[in-house]
């Protein structure tokens, strides 16, 4: 009886202390850092040239990792060990075609602009890693969670890289200028290397240096 | 022949699947300690893009594309969804069978090249090329030259990145810097020294 009274006067108690919660928690603050989820990134830094292209790439994979983390985990009794690699493979290229044929869809402009890139979802490492290292020993809802979770977090570090590149590179933020036209007028000068591929490799190297010197000086 | 031409220079430097596309970013970064591991697994990227892209062109245009199946007399089935799952498909189970094949007829070969190839299948740049070859609309010979550029652009950077990292062990970065940070900016710096190439034309 104290249990349910402290569940209905204090919901976000109870809630923290649920598995979903810590899982979720653990993907999104504790086991973020940008040098491990760059690791699973790696294709999509290609469209990180706009916002917009960003979110909307950021969206797709969020739901592509979540869904496949529910599928393959309510499969996982059922899965032999060996070919369980070519069944998740399968069941992530079903999902990412999905999501294409929407993307075309809905949003044929954008889709013409991520190009082979949605594609490109299917070997993404973060995607293959959720699914083999939680969804095949958890059950579907954790699972789910922990896909979406990780999805989020991955995604905010693909924005922090668009948002970077739109801004120094054609001084816009989603497609919209920013940058006063006096500025301008004073000889600033957009930094067309930001929108070429070097700009994104530095661009995280410096996320990184500065994720690094702000978690040692924590220590 | 020009258009050839173009089409291997381009994707060796200026259009560097690794580092104008960002594909196969998760072995260049763990592989690239070591210049000896890194040049195997370059030249194995290589050897596997060489024989899937035109295969994958083979399956695309034969099966899949709108109206390739009017042989068999169904022109009106457009079965292009499906390459991403059939092209998977078709680069685990060649180089599965480049991996038996080798270990039959060179041993040698196999031990220094075996670890590797089952890490080429998950590597996006195979994907990529091929999916890229299908959007560009290549001939199948221009599949063919594409696939052996892409290969040894994607060699050329990941061996000269070894290279630069024997180097940068001795060289005093600052403490966040170090290991993948620096990796990164000097990717961004070779990034660079390739897209001057884009200067040069043929005609």
């Amino acid at each position: 009886m104290e249990k349910v009274n402290e569940v209905l006067l204090k919901p976000w108690k109870f809630l923290r202390r649920t598995k979903s919660y810590k899982e979720v928690a653990r993907a999104l603050w504790e086991a973020n850092p940008i040098s491990k989820q760059i690791l699973g990134i790696c294709s999509t830094l290609a469209v990180t040239v706009q916002m917009k292209t960003a979110l909307v790439m950021c969206f797709g994979l969020t739901l592509v990792v979540a869904f496949s983390s529910l599928t393959i985990s309510l499969m996982r009794r059922v899965i032999p060990k060996n070919i369980r690699i070519m069944a998740e493979v399968i069941v992530i290229a079903t999902l990412v075609i999905i999501a294409d044929e929407l993307l075309k869809a809905f949003m044929y402009e954008t889709s013409k602009q991520l190009s082979v890139f949605v594609g490109l979802i299917i070997t993404n490492c973060i995607v293959l890693g959720r699914t083999e290292g939680y969804a095949l020993m958890n059950p579907p809802f954790r699972s789910f969670m922990d896909g979406l979770a990780n999805g989020i977090g991955y995604s905010s570090v693909l924005m922090g890289v668009a948002f970077a590149r739109e801004l120094l590179g054609s001084g816009k933020l989603f497609g919209h200028p920013v940058i006063p036209a006096g500025v301008y007028e004073w000889g600033y000068i957009n930094n067309g290397l930001m929108l070429l591929a070097p700009g994104a490799f530095i661009i995280i190297g410096l996320f990184v240096w500065l994720e690094q010197t702000l978690l040692s000086k924590k220590k | 022949m020009e258009s050839l031409i173009s089409i291997a220079l381009n994707s060796v430097f200026v259009g560097n699947i690794l580092l104008a596309y960002f594909l196969g970013m998760c072995s260049f970064l763990a592989i690239s300690k070591n210049m000896k591991t890194a040049t195997g697994l370059g030249i194995g990227v290589l050897c596997v893009l060489t024989i899937t892209t035109p295969a994958n062109w083979l399956i695309y245009n034969r099966l899949l594309a709108p109206g390739a199946l009017a042989w068999a007399g169904l022109a009106q089935l457009n079965l292009s969804y499906l390459k991403l799952v059939l092209f998977i498909a078709t680069i685990a189970a060649i180089v599965q069978g480049l991996e038996m094949l080798i270990d039959r007829f060179s041993p040698a070969l196999y031990a220094a090249l075996g670890v590797f190839l089952p890490l080429i299948t998950v590597n996006c740049a195979i994907l990529g090329v091929s999916l890229f070859m299908v959007e560009r609309d290549y001939t199948f010979t221009e599949s063919v030259v594409y696939g052996v550029g892409s290969g040894a652009g994607w060699a050329l950077a990941i061996i000269s990145m070894s290279a630069i990292q024997q180097k940068l062990r001795y060289a005093d970065a600052p403490e966040g810097l170090k290991g993948f940070a620096i990796n990164m900016i000097t990717t961004g710096l070779m990034a660079m020294g390739f897209m001057l190439f884009a200067g040069i034309s043929l005609e």
